[in-house]
């Protein structure tokens, strides 16, 4: 039987935290992360974790000293948000190429300016090309659910690839709400034992070595190919946590999609918002459905384009911006998605959300009116991206 | 009467705790085998300044991740807000306001921009002081909020709220005897 608990976004990734007892974790905090080593600190205070942490003096430290714990063979964890993220740029990609398989809590906040702590996805889009799986969630349950699959996906000997598991800052990670725990034993028996093929304390090894161009290439290519096979395990993991818990995960989550004429594509917190908008919209007879992304690296284009094949009418909605004049990251790689997949859908995309603005679900309404005009009359400006409550 | 979905907005200020009171609220709701959600509105992190925070307490699964702009209920942690903050902005008729305040209700309404629901006021730094001898307004104001919205029944809420102290408390047995009395006497003293 399930745990029935209510707990933050926070506290319910560290519960999971607790529950692995990874065996490094170097942390620096930084709101709205803050409450990941915190809890932690205070789980191994009590004797309840067995954990080494790891109290270093900045962001590039942790990710440094989560890098040298996991070649050592370790399983290490850490945490952070925003410009602590932006602030491990360097290490980031150092994880990834050494395919240390490092899972790190992200809690997803602006990056500066101007400065604010409210959500936005800036902080990890940023990151998406550094070579780390990333995974979203829309609420505390989905947190403490992908949490508990990231070392099953990282570890993975076709993977060997560092996971970041997002969700978002305050609007999750601040707010309480009902959540079902999976018990200790279940947990452990899911997660497994770290044996590291490859590790610096058991037998030679060379981590991070300079590749001259005859070389380089090919380690680029093999890292690649740990990112995409990524795939076909998030999938597997998904569906045997669905077997323990009854909540079962893939790369995306389709809701009122088969159907439906007017798709919102989203990530993360807002498509539980529209997913209220959507119910409320087909009581009254409109064909409305959401694809909420799950799984942004490795992205996958081919499943995203195959469950939008019925749309007549998509919003491609990104909670950051890249300014490229395109919209957000989503927008800018499904939109090349469904151009491959030769889609006819009229394509609108959106920015919202930023700096912790709010998204409703009347938000959701109005972008389904504007989908279902676009669908008639055609889209005036398909190079344009709008704003969802914007002053301009 | 029994919403299916109520929704409480609380202003306070920060440091006086209106996060930690929509929090517990959530909690007594949640012990009681409600869905919930209690989340707090985050701006610059300043004692004194406005906050804001909320709780959705639902029969059903809670998908919705926004503010809440039409409350049922409203809960006004100081009334000094009441000079700058719009408080019944968007609260629906049919609910209520409840100010803590030693004023009189009259003295409160001119501030309320004609709001035609219920009105009630609490003084709880009175309550807290006669009963904890310091003041903590969350307590009162929670006993307050629960009678107001009928959220569960005096005795249950009673009841739940002792075993949650209990539980919080074991080591403090004094602290469970004056929060009690706090409670008890706020579900008296709001009108």
């Amino acid at each position: 039987m399930s745990i029935k608990e209510r707990m933050s976004g926070n506290e319910a990734v560290a519960y999971a935290m607790k529950q692995i007892d990874p065996d490094v974790m170097p942390a620096f905090p930084i709101t709205p992360s803050t409450e990941l080593p915190q809890n932690v600190a205070n789980y191994i205070a009590n004797g309840q974790m067995t954990t080494e942490f790891i109290p270093v003096e900045s962001e590039h430290s942790a990710m440094s000293a989560a890098i040298g714990a996991e070649a050592a063979g370790a399983r290490t964890m850490t945490a952070t948000s925003s410009a602590g993220l932006a602030f491990m740029w360097e290490m980031l990609y150092v994880a990834s190429s050494s395919r240390l398989p490092i899972v790190m809590a992200v809690v997803n906040r602006a990056l500066t300016g101007p400065l604010n702590i409210n959500c936005e996805h800036s902080d990890s889009m940023g990151a998406r090309d550094s070579g780390w799986i990333q995974i979203y969630a829309e609420n505390n349950q989905e947190a403490y659910d992908n949490f508990l699959q990231a070392y099953r996906i990282a570890e993975h000997e076709d993977v060997m690839t560092p996971v970041m598991i997002c969700q978002d800052g305050f609007i999750v990670s601040h707010g309480v709400e009902n959540i079902e725990l999976i018990e200790d034993d279940k947990v452990k028996a899911f997660v497994g034992e770290y044996n590291p093929k490859h590790s610096l304390l058991n037998g030679p090894m060379a981590v991070g070595p300079y590749a001259t161009s005859p070389y380089g290439m090919e380690a680029k290519r093999a890292q690649a190919e740990g990112v995409n096979r990524a795939k076909d395990v998030i999938v597997a993991v998904g569906e045997e946590f669905g077997k323990m818990s009854g909540r079962s995960y893939g790369l995306y989550e389709g809701y009122c999609l088969e159907d439906a004429d007017y798709v919102i594509v989203a990530i993360g917190s807002a498509c539980g918002t529209t997913k209220d908008a959507i119910d409320e919209m087909r009581a009254e007879g409109k064909k409305v459905g959401l694809l909420k992304v799950r799984v942004f690296r490795p992205f996958p284009a081919k499943e995203l384009t195959d469950a939008l094949k019925n749309a007549k009418a998509i919003a491609i909605m990104d909670r950051a911006e890249s300014y490229s004049s395109q919209g957000g990251p989503l927008a800018a790689e499904l939109s090349a998605a469904l151009f491959a997949a030769k889609s006819k859908a009229e394509v609108k995309k959106i920015v919202y959300g930023l700096n912790g603005r709010d998204y409703r679900v009347e938000d959701a309404k109005n972008v389904y009116a504007e989908l279902e005009r676009i669908a008639k009359e055609g889209n005036d400006d398909p190079f344009e991206y709008t704003y969802i409550g914007l002053r301009e | 009467m029994e919403r299916e979905l109520t929704e409480i907005r609380w202003h306070g200020r920060g440091g006086q705790g209106a996060k930690t009171a929509a929090l517990l609220l959530a909690d007594v709701a949640f012990s009681i085998g409600k869905h919930v959600q209690g989340f707090p509105e985050y701006g610059p992190e300043r004692m004194g300044a406005p906050i804001t925070a909320y709780d959705r307490i639902s029969n059903n699964k809670i998908r919705v991740h926004s503010n809440i702009y039409d409350p049922d209920f409203v809960v006004v942690v100081d009334d000094t807000l009441l000079h700058t903050v719009d408080v019944t902005n968007g609260l629906k008729e049919d609910g209520a306001i409840l100010v803590n305040t030693d004023k009189d209700k009259s003295e409160i309404t001119p501030f309320l921009k004609g709001y035609k629901g219920k009105v009630y006021t609490i003084d709880a730094r009175d309550v807290s002081m006669r009963t904890l001898g310091k003041y903590f307004p969350n307590t009162p104001l929670l006993a307050a909020v629960v009678k107001i919205s009928n959220l569960m029944s005096e005795d249950v809420f009673l009841s739940e709220m002792e075993k949650s102290l209990k539980h919080k408390f074991a080591k403090k047995p004094e602290v469970l005897d004056g929060n009690m009395k706090a409670l008890k006497l706020a579900l008296e003293e709001v009108v």
